[in-house]
């Protein structure tokens, strides 16, 4: 045993690029699956899970303005800064999720590539499922892909990280922003997540993240006028009913999702970036 | 007025082939259904046309049983090439059978003869023909080498495009191997069953379109039914929150197609007589029962006070009356509901402060018509320049700056279409780029392909109708 005591984190929120303590004062223990005590996490309130939306519009307009190339770099600088804190989540995992070392290492791995595998599909998507459309009269019609907007995502209860991962990074790739309610019981490594985002260039409130209780918080995302898509993963069967009807009041896009938490490690097909773009044609009329 | 005196050109009636009596069409048959018959009304002229018998609640599951069945036993089994031979049948069927269709076509809806004829029914069978060819493609479609279809699509089509909305409906279902039920609009049901007939002459194995007129109730009684995959929709944003909540926590998948507020946005650059047939084209074709429709106008200031006169002088030179006559411009709104509607959202604007001027065209003394309208001096918080009114009336705002012009264009909670008028290419890419809407049309507007994508972001609904695109719709991906 070390003679030396340890600098312990203060696990805050991430909203607009800053890390406030919930506006609630409220706290939660979080433990270890055995019980024991890790941290206290800020348990996120509705006027946090506001605040976060009004980052996430703020920064809607430069983050899906920016050039495809500049959000792949600015992704693939957050994969870098994962991979420099790599020691770091493996032991957070472990102690989050109750895994072996190495097991929680593989998952990390897995992090780190999902996110450079999004990053590199943002200056790709357009050409994928774009297209210039032969239409019938003399026109050019073209259809391009764009950012939804604001999406709430209710992150996986059990990946802490690879869960995380993979539900937030599409949002981003395709250019939208984030409001993201971590797993309740695993927050831990959802907090370092975000101080990996806040060091990668990632404009503030792009990706904004609070820890707390998805059934608590879900709803005011669900219902939210300025909330464009909502991603019910982290919410039970029965509250993803009750979420869905909510979130039909402003027409949300909702995603269907697995009854179960799904194995994250496989490689994904496109379907959650699909889910985060908005089909645009554009006509205009061809002359002399 | 008066330059050239037309004489009337009314096409005959005949050629629609009107029956007394038209019947739901489940599995392959026309069948008496056991709902309260309806009958349908010439909006022109107010006399009935004919009777149409509606299904209940039972012949929905009927309808159902018989497209499950279909679909299991010979639609999702049948090779892609087999199916787009049925797809190209019924597009040329539609192309044989058009005048027809379109004579029906503007009896039952009021649109006029000339874009039935030139624009709904050729562009119905182009739906046909383009989703046909994509039968036997779809593993190149962008959605894995083997995408499959859902099942059973339940379908609710609009009285506005009663035949093309259906066929943007059927032919991408079909296409990629769903049976359907489809419900038409209570007021606009007859090309629909005339669709059953082709469906019969094409051989199309029954079960795999079924067709059901009837009421909000029917709609509503598909939408809830247990054994249905899918749910596409298109009518009022009202209605569409209703299904998304009904359809909310089952494993059906849901495309909508609502309401719009789109704004057309006139530069001072902008070629303005070209902008003001534009403008005209945008809101008053089919008497603004369009939901991309052009509603709300947006001139830049300095240009404001010529683009109001040139487009009052052009829309005093529209036409209103008989759908029939060839020379219709305007045709007949089409339902007493629906006028009703107009006038109350027309008189808000009159009590909230705008400038009211209403087309001299004569008006029939018979029929539901409503005079081509153009509100000035409107202010976005108007419900005239937020609501969507589905009816030939135009709301007129300013703006001084291209900025200012993308903020009030977006503002608003739809996003289904928007019109850009200008000679700058660059500030046309700009425009297209901000504005919040699933259709741009730069010095165009209201032009419709199978080939390309069709849909609204926001409240406007999700998912896309045409292209590549629109198959998502229909596919487990």
């Amino acid at each position: 045993m070390s003679d030396r005591i340890s600098v312990a984190k203060t696990y805050k929120l991430y909203i607009g690029g800053v890390f406030p303590r919930s506006e609630s004062g409220r706290v939660y223990p979080v433990t270890d699956p055995q019980g024991k005590f890790l941290a206290n996490a800020a348990h996120a309130s509705r006027k946090d899970v506001r605040d976060a939306v009004v980052a996430a519009r703020k920064a809607f307009p430069g983050w899906s303005g920016a050039t495809a190339y500049n959000r792949g770099q600015v992704l693939y600088r957050v994969a870098e800064m994962l991979e420099g804190r790599r020691e770091q989540f493996v032991s957070e995992v472990a102690a989050s999720e109750g895994l072996a070392p190495s097991r929680a290492e593989s998952l990390v791995d897995a992090a780190i590539d999902r996110w450079v595998w999004y990053a590199g599909w943002t200056d790709k998507i357009a050409s994928v499922l774009g297209a210039a459309n032969p239409v019938a009269g003399p026109y050019f019609s073209f259809t391009v892909p764009e950012p939804t907007g604001v999406v709430g995502v209710l992150a996986p209860q059990e990946s802490s990280l690879l869960g995380l991962v993979s539900v937030l990074a599409p949002v981003l790739a395709g250019g939208s922003t984030a409001v993201v309610v971590s797993s309740a019981e695993r927050p831990l490594p959802a907090i370092t997540l975000s101080e990996v985002l806040a060091t990668s260039d990632l404009p503030g409130g792009v990706a904004n993240v609070l820890t707390g209780r998805a059934a608590e918080l879900g709803p005011w995302l669900a219902s939210h006028g300025d909330v464009n898509a909502l991603d019910p993963t982290g919410a039970t069967p029965e509250d993803r009913i009750t979420l869905a009807r909510e979130a039909a009041g402003t027409v949300k896009r909702v995603l269907t999702v697995p009854d179960a938490e799904p194995d994250w490690t496989p490689t994904p097909d496109l379907s959650r970036l699909r889910r985060y773009l908005e089909a645009k044609t554009v006509w205009h009329p061809l002359g002399v | 007025m008066g330059i050239f005196e037309y004489a009337p050109a009314p096409e005959s009636r005949d050629i629609a082939n009107l029956k007394d009596h038209y019947r739901p069409f489940i599995g392959g048959e026309f069948v008496d259904g056991s709902g309260e018959p309806l009958k349908t009304v010439n909006p022109a002229t107010e006399e009935i046309l004919a009777e149409v018998g509606t299904a209940s609640v039972s012949d929905v599951d009927t309808a159902v049983r018989a497209a499950r069945a279909a679909y299991e036993t010979v639609w999702s089994r049948m090779p892609g090439s087999e199916r787009a031979k049925y797809l190209f049948r019924i597009a040329r069927l539609i192309q044989e059978r058009s005048r027809e269709l379109a004579v029906l076509e503007s009896l039952d809806n009021g649109k006029p003869i000339k874009e039935s004829r030139d624009s709904d029914i050729p562009t119905a069978a182009a739906h046909f023909f383009y989703h046909a060819g994509w039968a036997d493609k779809l593993a190149y479609a962008g959605y894995g080498p083997n995408p499959k279809p859902l099942g059973v699509a339940g379908q609710v089509i609009p009285w506005n495009f009663p035949l093309l909305m259906l066929a943007w409906k059927i032919a991408p279902a079909l296409a990629t191997g769903n049976t359907v039920v489809l419900k038409p609009a209570e007021t606009t049901p007859l090309t629909a069953l005339v669709f059953a007939e082709i469906c019969q002459q094409a051989e199309l194995p029954p079960g795999v379109v079924n067709i059901l007129p009837g009421a909000g109730d029917i709609g509503a009684a598909v939408v809830e039914h247990g054994d249905i995959d899918k749910i596409a929709f298109t009518g009022s944003t009202e209605v569409g929150k209703l299904i998304q909540r009904t359809v909310a926590g089952t494993r059906k998948k849901l495309t909508l197609e609502l309401g719009g507020k789109a704004a057309n946005v006139v530069f001072d650059d902008a070629p303005l007589d070209q902008a003001v047939e534009g403008i005209v084209n945008g809101i008053f074709f089919n008497q603004g029962h369009v939901c991309c429709a052009g509603s709300r106008l947006l001139v830049q200031e300095s240009v404001a006070e010529e683009v109001l006169e040139k487009l009052r002088y052009r829309v005093s030179t529209l036409r209103m009356g008989d759908p029939l006559d060839k020379n219709t411009d305007i045709g007949a709104i089409n339902s007493a509901e629906q006028l009703a509607k107009i006038r109350g959202l027309v008189e808000s604007g009159d009590a909230e402060g705008a400038q009211r001027w209403t087309s001299p065209c004569p008006v029939p003394d018979r029929g539901f018509f409503f005079a081509p309208t153009v509100f000035s001096d409107v202010h976005q918080s108007m419900r005239i320049a937020r609501e969507e009114i589905f009816g030939p009336v135009l709301s007129v705002l300013t703006f001084r700056t291209p900025d200012e012009a993308v903020a009030k264009a977006n503002n608003t909670p739809y996003g289904l279409s928007a019109g850009i008028w200008t000679e700058k290419g660059s500030r046309i890419l700009w425009m297209a780029n901000k504005l919040r809407a699933g259709v741009v049309w730069a010095n165009t507007f209201n032009r419709f392909d199978p080939a390309a994508p069709f849909g609204g972001y926001q409240e406007s609904g999700f998912g896309r109708e045409g292209g590549r695109t629109g198959l998502e719709a229909y596919l487990d991906v």
